[in-house]
């Protein structure tokens, strides 16, 4: 377990929304592109790491109850998304990593992938 | 809990900023109604699958979820295509959306997989050329 701001130091990240959040805890996290997957597999996961960046992003994280969206390989969302983020209270954080090192950066410093 | 309320939706086709409104609407009241989590979640899930497939298949449709102290019953109906073949569809990782769909992260071939999967009772009325009318219970 550990908070957001851990997640965000261990990355080198940038916080785009939420600054207010990032001592929110986080347990688990899910890499993946394609949303109907991570409806399909993400169970109880706080952190969501994608390299999709479309409204569609911030609607499949409210749906799970996810907490910290990571937008991989320097992906950038629109302010449509920040104001959708804002409202929901997630938090979006930025990284230059790909997906594989994000991912592996994180598991590496205790997140783990949650329960199948 | 009152006796049994009814939502209902219009979902409307080609809007893809707002696919997801129904469902996250329909989450947010069944929280407040204070019903369980594992319920409020498995219904969020198999309804956004459904809504985003009347976006993205469909030409829109209605939504129309009602709540009883035993059950959340959801129909969703569309005017579209219809299904040409519900035994492929129901294949994790079967789909027949195009490229721009996968581009927007769907199109994984994974939602009436969900639906079914978040479900305890799913069925599929579909015509070709007249239309979808997927039912689906989740028991609280």
């Amino acid at each position: 377990m550990m908070t957001i701001r851990d997640a965000m130091n261990c990355l080198g990240a940038e916080c785009i929304v939420g600054e207010e959040n990032l001592d929110k805890e986080v347990r688990s996290a899910c890499g993946a592109d394609m949303m109907s997957d991570v409806l399909a597999y993400s169970k109880d996961h706080s952190i969501l790491l994608t390299g999709l960046c479309n409204p569609q992003v911030i609607r499949t994280a409210e749906m799970l109850d996810i907490v910290c969206l990571i937008f991989v390989r320097g992906k950038h969302p629109n302010e449509e998304m920040c104001e959708m983020a804002k409202e929901r209270g997630l938090v979006i954080l930025e990284t230059g990593h790909r997906m594989f090192t994000a991912c592996g950066i994180l598991y590496e410093a205790g997140l783990n992938g949650g329960k199948v | 809990m009152p006796e049994e309320i009814t939502l209902s939706y219009d979902v409307r086709k080609d809007d893809f900023t707002r696919a997801g409104e129904a469902s996250a609407d329909v989450k947010l009241k069944l929280k407040q109604m204070g019903v369980n989590p594992e319920a409020v979640r498995k219904v969020a899930i198999a309804m956004y699958e459904g809504e985003i497939n009347m976006v993205i298949h469909a030409n829109g449709g209605k939504i129309t979820v009602a709540i009883s102290p035993e059950k959340i019953h959801m129909v969703l109906a569309d005017v579209g295509p219809g299904i040409e073949d519900i035994e492929k569809a129901m294949q994790p990782g079967y789909s027949t959306a195009p490229e721009e769909i996968r581009n927007l992260g769907f199109g994984a071939g994974m939602g009436l997989p969900n639906m079914k999967k978040y479900t305890d009772y799913m069925h599929i009325d579909t015509e070709i050329g007249v239309g979808t009318t997927i039912t689906m219970e989740v028991k609280i």
